[in-house]
């Protein structure tokens, strides 16, 4: 719908070729070089922790789970740990679980992409000893990364993904659009895309099967969907119309759960979505835009983004959602002049301009186009300053 | 250019969205239609906050409101052109 908007305004910036990228091993290019400590289980993390304290240029990344998990529960906690380990932001890895077995399959996974990754399990040693050993390793991991440098790649090797959060009638009005344009302009270049929020899509979810570039991808999209809807609809004691649009959506001028899910819709522009992902699985179908399987809680969805293999995250918000992520750098917009003025220190790019009518969607696109790649060149984001650094596992069902 | 105080995203919209702090009764307004980038005027006849809509035509019962070019639920009680549309006059269809 707002392409009619690009035919007309004339003016275009010229999008840069390339940005400044670490080349990974297996092809795939990271917009960081990270150095992480991995822990498999909930009990493993304070040893993760240890080992990342003691090295200078790593960071440990603990969750809560991993632990009894079982069936399709268990499977996603691999694909999120394995995936986590193979995106290219992760220049090297330490993996430390409490067990040999579930810590050796996640280090051969991740060994596949060709960057160095080394394993050990505490039982039969011990915090002490495997923190030893685990930080020997970790600190030769570090030193190798370091010397790594960035080199000139195409942006066809950004893979973007987007969620918006804390939403309200300005993300439909600016930022949500602002994110559509940039996916208008980028995704002819080659780059990867990837929106989910399956919840959220509830009101919009026809009309958003209509864009599946093939029906198979509409297909699959609407089953992704309705395998959703009769999960709310069997877990659910009403319908979602008490909490969807909720009060503080309707007190900002939502009327209805269709409303919401347009104003979210907005972000992938006019763009079709080639495919549809599983829970943090990665795109098979090469360049353009996925939709994938997710919660909409920023952390959840976002980790399983990351988990497939994204390397950098626009976050369009209203009220001001603060969310960060473990390896993916999370560039943060608004159309909200309050909170562009009251969060300041949240937000990489203020769009609010737009309701004033004093900066268009093709201005706002370009402008965001300028963020995401002085962010892919390694300016630090906001979120990753204030060192949030969210890993937040999706969990299908209770542990056994 | 004059001050916008209502955005329409889309030429089919028949609502626009408040983005100044409020709308008075009987106010002049300018509009601004973001996709063809034009601009309509519009009276105003009841107060309507930041962030609410304005009918930019007459409803009647059973009518569909458009935003966004697409269908965002039905009305299920007359609205006047210039008049606050909420969940006082409009509900979805999906329940």
């Amino acid at each position: 719908m707002f392409t009619m908007l690009k035919l007309r305004s004339g003016n275009f910036m010229e999008i840069p070729k390339s940005f400044l990228g670490y080349k990974r091993e297996n092809g795939r290019v990271g917009t960081r070089n990270h150095v992480v400590i991995l822990p498999v289980d909930d009990i493993s993390n304070a040893c993760a922790e240890a080992v990342a304290n003691n090295i200078k240029g790593t960071f440990a990344i603990p969750h809560a789970y991993g632990r009894l998990q079982f069936g399709a529960d268990l499977e996603l906690f691999f694909d999120t740990m394995i995936g986590t380990g193979k995106n290219p932001n992760v220049a090297a890895c330490v993996v430390i679980g409490i067990e040999p077995k579930w810590t050796k399959k996640i280090v051969d996974a991740i060994a596949t992409t060709g960057k160095p990754v080394e394993g050990f399990s505490i039982e039969g040693s011990g915090d002490t000893e495997t923190i030893m050993k685990a930080s020997r390793k970790a600190q030769e991991f570090s030193q190798w990364a370091s010397e790594k440098q960035r080199e000139e790649c195409p942006l066809s090797d950004l893979w973007i993904s987007v969620k918006c959060g804390e939403s309200d009638t300005t993300s439909g009005m600016a930022a949500n659009p602002a994110v559509g344009n940039l996916m208008d302009k980028l995704e002819p270049l080659g780059v990867h895309l990837c929106f989910g929020e399956t919840s959220e899509l509830t009101g919009a979810e026809k009309v958003c099967a209509t864009r599946g570039a093939t029906k198979e991808a509409s297909d699959k999209f609407m089953k992704t969907w309705s395998d959703y809807n009769d999960f709310i609809l069997k877990e659910a004691t009403n319908d979602l119309s008490e909490s969807q649009p909720t009060a503080g959506n309707i007190a900002g001028g939502l009327t209805t759960i269709e409303e919401k899910a347009f104003g979210n819709f907005q972000k992938i522009g006019s763009r079709k979505f080639i495919d549809v992902l599983t829970p943090a699985e990665e795109p098979k179908k090469g360049p353009g835009l996925y939709f994938m399987d997710t919660s909409s809680a920023a952390g959840e969805c976002l980790t399983l983004q990351a988990a497939a293999g994204f390397n950098i995250h626009l976050f369009p918000t209203g009220q001001g959602n603060i969310i960060g992520n473990a390896i993916e750098p999370v560039v943060k917009l608004t159309g909200n002049p309050s909170t562009a003025a009251n969060m300041k220190e949240h937000i990489d790019l203020d769009v609010s301009k737009i309701l004033k009518r004093e900066m268009n969607m093709d201005q706002a696109g370009d402008e965001l186009i300028k963020t995401t790649i002085r962010a892919a060149n390694g300016r630090l984001t906001c979120a990753e300053v204030l060192g949030h650094k969210e890993f937040i596992m999706t969990k299908l069902f209770r542990s056994a | 250019m004059s001050s916008t105080d209502i955005i329409i995203h889309d030429e089919k919209d028949n609502v626009g969205v408040v983005v100044i702090d409020k709308i008075i009764p009987n106010q002049d307004c300018n509009c601004w239609i973001m996709e063809n980038d034009s601009s309509v005027k519009i009276q105003s006849k009841n107060e309507i906050p930041l962030g609410h809509k304005i009918a930019m035509i007459d409803f009647k019962e059973g009518d569909t409101i458009i935003k966004y070019g697409h269908d965002i639920g039905k009305v299920v009680k007359a609205i006047n052109k210039g008049e606050h549309v909420h969940v006082h006059n409009v509900k979805t269809k999906k329940w």
